[in-house]
């Protein structure tokens, strides 16, 4: 067992707010239009355990923009299915010669188990209910480039937090940086312990309560199996939590509307505020080559500024 | 006939300059003790033993206590012994004190039979201390059909039990506890509502909301406590708590035996030392069942090994192969190895750090598991040096202070949250039917 390889980013919680500022920074000089080749020669391993839209693809993106060679790995279809152990996986996948691994995984901890068994970086592209660390930095990102600053700001994340890895990110992350936080889900999907999550947080039963006055309004998914498995009625969900025009209206003028995705129209929120004026939705999504594109570059030891 | 000298086949020791800690005869004080042919035949002030030894044991310094008795191990033969062997685990046994172990029938097969009791027992096996096969309460321990105790009491079961596997049928617990009360035999129930901690791989609170893992509840384990008491007293059976974890469990056993109902229980180290916050960020080495609980709980369980509720410290030596370690913590078996620590643990943090006697923790590893599973009767003499006993001894000093390092452990595995630390009182020697099977 070692400590994990430089350029690692296993969770946001073991990161300083130094670090995220200087990775924030250096996402901002990261242009898609201009590739930078800060890779070349680089073999990025995309480490998929779980099926990914956006983050499979804007990692892709992002290691290809920098010239790495990029192989993707996905459960089905590989010796994963054989009952290959991660450890070994990553093992082989060490051996084949990947100098950075990005890893999607259902279990809590899968990113920290090969980083203390490999010595190459290791990057979480989400696990189990833990951490989506990229999320957070791009989420972080996309705040930025509509507001100031992000210390003072009054932020509501609203749904299914208990299981969410962008939660728990996003928590860390704001917290760090100096938002002031208000939660807010029913009991089965926000538990009283998500306050001990860091210093400060706020929990609500009431949308509204959580939504007044709030510069950022940030929705998680919501699955309706859980809901089902929960005994949670999905039209108590809708009518208690769901955003809806009425209920955004309570936020700031400039409130911005955020979703990690993929977003389900008519179960977090009403089918067209997706694509309202207040929406940061597809600009998060197009954030996250930037963002990606400079965990890649510190990864590999590169672009950081001094 | 000439007498022949012979270390290897010595057949009587004299323990010479040590201090007896004996809790079942009472005596805190300065003893010589002279063994031979396996039994306790002398116990004498200093200087004043009558009979002649092949050898002598220099004790000065160091406390004589009977041979310990661990109530829960897990040798993993048949069937895992690429975890562990009975040769294997009975050698960890012995470098922490242990001349007893009582190991568990979860294997593959369970042993849920008088052949399976029988083949654990044979000398082939090489057991280096005295072993007591615990046997399955249900055929398979599916927790349906109760096996024939007495069957297998007479092979030389001392308990049953389908640990790992809790009896959850109220009417099988009722029917077993009955049978208990019939033939005197234990049940051991390992208490978990397995239908509420499915998929739980640690316990429910800050830490586990942290890291994104489902949290399982310490009422998961009190109701099934509480359950069990209830039968057990109604049924006049005898009960006995495994690894008792959970602060509330401990009042259901408090009221039992103020009724003076049959129920007894014992505490692992690992509970008493840890609690959820100190796991390292998915260290499997922190991954047990019962899991590490809150600190209210882990206070709870000092309180009640301090005021007599608790009748023994038992490892739970659970022995996992690396491999199976090194996988994500949900998937990840649960179990950490613990013989070799366990004195050191209780006297670091039960005596250094909760003033409890050195008397209370040498009982706790004796008299108090000898009488949980009659070890103590006409037929075994364990859990004390009176004379007649068996000449099982451990001799220990109280105030060595060692750094415990697992991959030196004698046990197969090394999966110990422990590798590392710094502790007080070590074991010098054991000592099983009067011949040194440990030395250090």
């Amino acid at each position: 067992m070692t400590t994990p390889a430089r350029g690692s980013l296993l969770s946001i919680e073991h990161l300083s707010s130094k670090d995220i500022g200087t990775l924030l920074q250096l996402a901002r000089r990261m242009k898609l239009e201009r590739p930078r080749s800060l890779l070349r020669g680089k073999r990025v391993g995309l480490l998929f355990y779980e099926t990914s839209t956006r983050t499979r693809a804007s990692f892709e993106v992002a290691a290809k923009s920098l010239g790495a060679i990029t192989t993707l790995i996905q459960a089905s279809g590989s010796s994963i299915e054989k009952g290959e152990s991660l450890v070994d996986t990553g093992a082989t996948l060490h051996a084949i010669g990947m100098d950075i691994l990005v890893v999607r995984h259902p279990n809590s901890g899968a990113p920290h188990l090969l980083a203390q068994h490999l010595d190459i970086p290791i990057i979480n592209a989400g696990d189990g209910m833990h951490e989506h660390p990229s999320q957070a930095l791009l989420d972080a990102y996309t705040i930025l480039r509509h507001k100031k600053k992000i210390a003072g700001l009054q932020v509501a994340i609203v749904g299914d937090i208990f299981h969410s890895r962008v939660a728990r990110s996003n928590i860390h992350l704001l917290s760090k940086l100096g938002a002031k936080m208000t939660l807010c889900g029913p009991p089965e999907l926000l538990p009283e312990l998500a306050t001990t999550l860091a210093p400060g947080l706020n929990l609500v039963r009431h949308v509204e309560e959580a939504v007044r006055n709030a510069d950022v309004v940030m929705l998680l998914r919501v699955q309706k199996e859980r809901l089902d498995g929960l005994k949670v009625h999905i039209y108590d969900y809708v009518t208690r939590y769901q955003m809806t025009p009425a209920r955004l209206k309570l936020a700031k003028r400039d409130a911005i509307l955020m979703h990690p995705g993929p977003a389900i129209r008519g179960l977090e929120l009403e089918g067209d505020l997706a694509d309202g004026p207040q929406s940061v939705i597809r600009e998060e999504v197009k954030n996250g080559v930037p963002v990606r594109m400079a965990i890649l570059a510190r990864a590999a030891g590169k672009g950081m500024v001094r | 006939m000439p007498t022949v000298k012979n270390h290897r086949n010595n057949n009587s020791l004299l323990i010479k300059g040590g201090h007896l800690i004996d809790p079942a005869q009472n005596i805190d004080a300065p003893m010589d003790i002279l063994l031979r042919d396996g039994t306790v035949v002398e116990v004498a002030f200093p200087n004043k033993t009558r009979g002649g030894a092949d050898d002598k044991f220099d004790a000065r310094g160091l406390i004589v206590a009977p041979g310990f008795i661990d109530l829960h191990v897990h040798l993993r033969e048949p069937g895992q012994a690429y975890k562990e062997t009975v040769a294997t685990g009975t050698a960890a046994a012995a470098a922490g004190g242990f001349t007893s172990v009582c190991c568990m029938p979860n294997t593959n097969p369970v042993i849920d039979s008088a052949e399976w009791v029988a083949w654990l027992l044979h000398p082939d096996r090489g057991a280096v201390v005295n072993v007591f096969p615990v046997a399955a309460a249900t055929l398979a321990s599916r927790g349906a059909t109760l096996t024939d105790f007495r069957a297998l009491h007479r092979a030389g079961a001392v308990a049953v039990t389908d640990d790992g596997r809790p009896i959850l049928d109220d009417k099988v617990m009722r029917d077993a506890l009955r049978l208990s009360s019939d033939l005197n035999i234990p049940i051991v129930q390992h208490a978990e509502d397995t239908r509420v901690t499915e998929g739980c791989p640690m316990q429910e609170g800050p830490t586990s909301f942290r890291l994104g893992l489902r949290g399982s509840k310490a009422s998961a384990e009190a109701d099934i406590v509480d359950r069990d008491v209830q039968l057990a007293q109604a049924s006049g059976g005898r009960l006995h708590v495994a690894h008792l974890s959970a602060g509330d469990s401990l009042k259901s056993v408090r009221r039992a035996k103020r009724a003076k109902a049959r129920v007894t229980c014992e505490v692992t180290p690992h509970h008493f030392t840890l609690t959820d916050a100190d796991m390292r960020d998915y260290d499997t080495r922190y991954k047990m069942n019962p899991p590490l609980r809150s600190g209210s709980d882990v206070q709870a369980i000092i309180a009640a090994l301090a005021d007599g509720i608790v009748d023994a410290i038992a490892t739970d030596h659970a022995p996992h192969a690396a491999y199976e370690k090194n996988q994500e913590f949900e998937r990840a078996p649960f179990g950490i190895t613990g013989s070799e620590t366990a004195l050191g643990l209780a006297i670091t943090r039960l005596h250094k750090d909760h003033a409890i006697p050195l008397t209370r923790i040498v009982e706790l590893f004796t008299s108090g598991p000898a009488r949980v599973f009659d070890l103590h009767n006409e037929l075994h003499r364990r859990g004390t040096l009176a004379k007649g006993a068996h000449a099982d001894v451990a001799i220990f000093d109280p105030k060595k202070r060692w750094t415990y390092d697992a991959s030196k452990s004698l046990s197969k595995s090394h999966n110990s949250p422990f590798d590392g630390w710094h502790l007080t009182g070590k074991i010098i020697a054991t000592i099983v039917s009067g011949k040194i099977v440990f030395q250090n």
